[in-house]
């Protein structure tokens, strides 16, 4: 066996500047990529309930293509394919004045991730409106409220409740799923890792490094996901949302089977 | 169920529709008119040329055996429900369609919650808005819907709230109200929309029974002060002491209509006297 401990401290505890680029990047990718699917699966989900069967279409189509197909040739679809499709690259290495960190591979990856994630969320979301009584959008509607209004004011708020969750799962997720970024050339923690052991034939100990950047990632996330989650439980009378941090992180004596994560 | 009224010792205070400015005049001398009305769930004709008119500051009580159609027809009335034949009109407007060429074409859902705000609505299941308090829950459709001021809608919620004796409770969550002062709030909720008709639809069903008094004596108040109000209810007694007319409905039709001492003390029909035999 042949392990390297200077190795593997050096790479994950120097704090060099492209450790920390590559931490930034993994962050940004992933909170990005989340907003985006955040939105875009509010906007499919709502979508999907229109009366208007052009638009149910689209969101159905939207979900069963993205779902239906690996995120991984998603990312480089968009990357590769799509400027030789276009004849132009909407993805070049730099752009104008923006940071070296924001060039195309990155916005390709972000992009295709967030619409990827934008799928997972409608139904989820889509959940989440469904779990709301339907009495509740009767009685707005019987007070002269329109659509819009019951579902921003009344269904939606109620529908967090049931979507927060598994929307922090997601995030969880989308932590780790940054990682196929460095497919496309992003700079990302895998990246950083490759391009170390590229150098010193020694891949173990910078793999076995930024795994510790993503432990430090997921628990601190699941730490603030507790903390959301009790506060939404509050004044409602329910239980769900007192798991302890360790059955959060672990798994173990979770009551509810953690949904949405599977992939 | 016996139907009998509890005496509550809950301070419900007169002036319900002070609270509000005053009940919202109708416009016009009738306030309900359901002409011939016809629903159908799929093969289900679960209302038969329906025809019922409620006339300003009437109370009519709706009866008749579960699966009738009572619920159905007042749902109808505000639109939760779509109509296939007939047509209903409250104050004067065609509830929930436009007629095109002598045809029905639903209308827009801005124009339908236009209508609704005239139209309050008291559920079996109360339905208040877990997530607020039952202060917001009062002052959310004045303010997002009217656009009256939030400090305006917050003098006339704790108004409504002292009215139907729950000024303490302004704070509380629904899930911290028993189901009586759930009730009870709603009741306020629709009313601050200043409705010139409250519609009820079995507002006592779902209480246990120490609490159907409480209800029961908010709705006779309202009733006294002079609102429009369709109830459809098991509770007998409400029925005899406040309504102005009953109507009996079975299997999706009007069976009989009439003052409620003739209707209890002679019904003419077989179906509404074996409905009261064992409803009595």
């Amino acid at each position: 066996m042949q392990f390297d401990p200077k190795e593997f401290l050096d790479f994950t505890f120097t704090w060099r500047g492209v450790l920390i680029g590559a931490i930034v990047t993994t962050l940004l990718i992933a909170v990005i990529a989340q907003v985006l699917g955040v939105l875009l699966g509010l906007l499919a989900a709502l979508a999907g309930r229109s009366r208007n069967l052009v638009l149910k279409g689209i969101s159905g189509l939207y979900v069963w293509v993205f779902r239906g197909t690996p995120v991984l040739v998603q990312i480089v679809l968009l990357y590769y394919g799509l400027p030789s499709l276009l004849g132009i690259d909407p993805f070049p290495q730099r752009y104008g004045n923006l940071p070296e960190l924001i060039g195309g591979a990155f916005l390709a990856a972000t992009l295709a991730l967030g619409v990827n994630e934008g799928a997972y969320m409608s139904e989820i979301i889509r959940a989440g409106i469904l779990s709301v009584d339907s009495g509740q959008a009767e009685a707005a509607k019987s007070l002269g409220m329109t659509p819009r209004k019951t579902m921003s004011r009344i269904v939606l708020p109620q529908a967090m409740r049931v979507i927060i969750p598994p929307l922090g799962n997601e995030f969880n997720n989308m932590l780790k799923t940054t990682s196929l970024a460095s497919v496309v050339g992003v700079t990302e923690l895998l990246l950083l890792a490759e391009n170390r052991y590229g150098g010193t034939f020694k891949p173990f100990e910078p793999l076995l490094g930024i795994c510790v950047y993503y432990l430090a990632m997921t628990t601190i996330w699941g730490l603030i996901q507790g903390r959301i989650e009790k506060r939404l439980g509050a004044g409602l009378n329910r239980n769900e949302a007192d798991e302890g941090f360790w059955s959060r992180l672990t798994g173990v004596g979770r009551r509810m089977g953690p949904s949405g994560g599977a992939r | 169920m016996t139907g009998h009224i509890h005496q509550t010792d809950v301070a419900v205070g007169h002036d319900l529709l002070d609270a509000i400015g005053g009940a919202a005049t109708a416009s016009t001398a009738v306030v309900v008119d359901a002409q011939h009305v016809d629903k159908w769930f799929g093969k289900l004709h679960v209302l038969q040329d329906v025809s019922l008119q409620v006339k300003r500051q009437e109370v009519v009580v709706v009866l008749g055996p579960s699966g009738s159609g009572k619920t159905t027809f007042i749902r109808c009335v505000n639109h939760l429900e779509k109509i296939q034949g007939g047509r209903i009109y409250v104050n004067g407007h065609l509830i929930g369609y436009r007629e095109v060429d002598g045809k029905l074409v639903e209308d827009k859902e801005a124009n339908i919650a236009r209508q609704r705000q005239e139209i309050g609505m008291v559920f079996q299941r109360f339905n208040l808005f877990p997530h607020k308090t039952a202060l917001e829950n009062i002052i959310e459709a004045p303010t997002q819907v009217r656009g009256m001021p939030q400090a305006e809608a917050l003098e006339i919620g704790k108004a409504l709230l002292t009215r139907v004796g729950l000024a303490a409770k302004a704070d509380s969550y629904p899930a911290q109200l028993s189901g009586g002062q759930q009730q009870r709030v709603a009741i306020a909720r629709a009313l601050a929309m200043k409705p010139a008709l409250m519609l009820f639809d079995e507002p006592t069903s779902a209480l246990d029974p120490e609490m159907i008094g409480e209800v029961l004596e908010v709705m006779k108040e309202l009733a006294r002060e002079g609102m429009t109000m369709i109830v459809v209810t098991h509770e007998m007694g409400f029925a005899k002491e406040v309504a102005d007319r009953v109507v009996m409905m079975d299997e999706g039709v009007v069976v009989e209509e009439g003052t409620p001492e003739h209707f209890f003390a002679n019904p003419t029909h077989e179906r509404t006297k074996s409905f009261l035999s064992k409803i009595l």
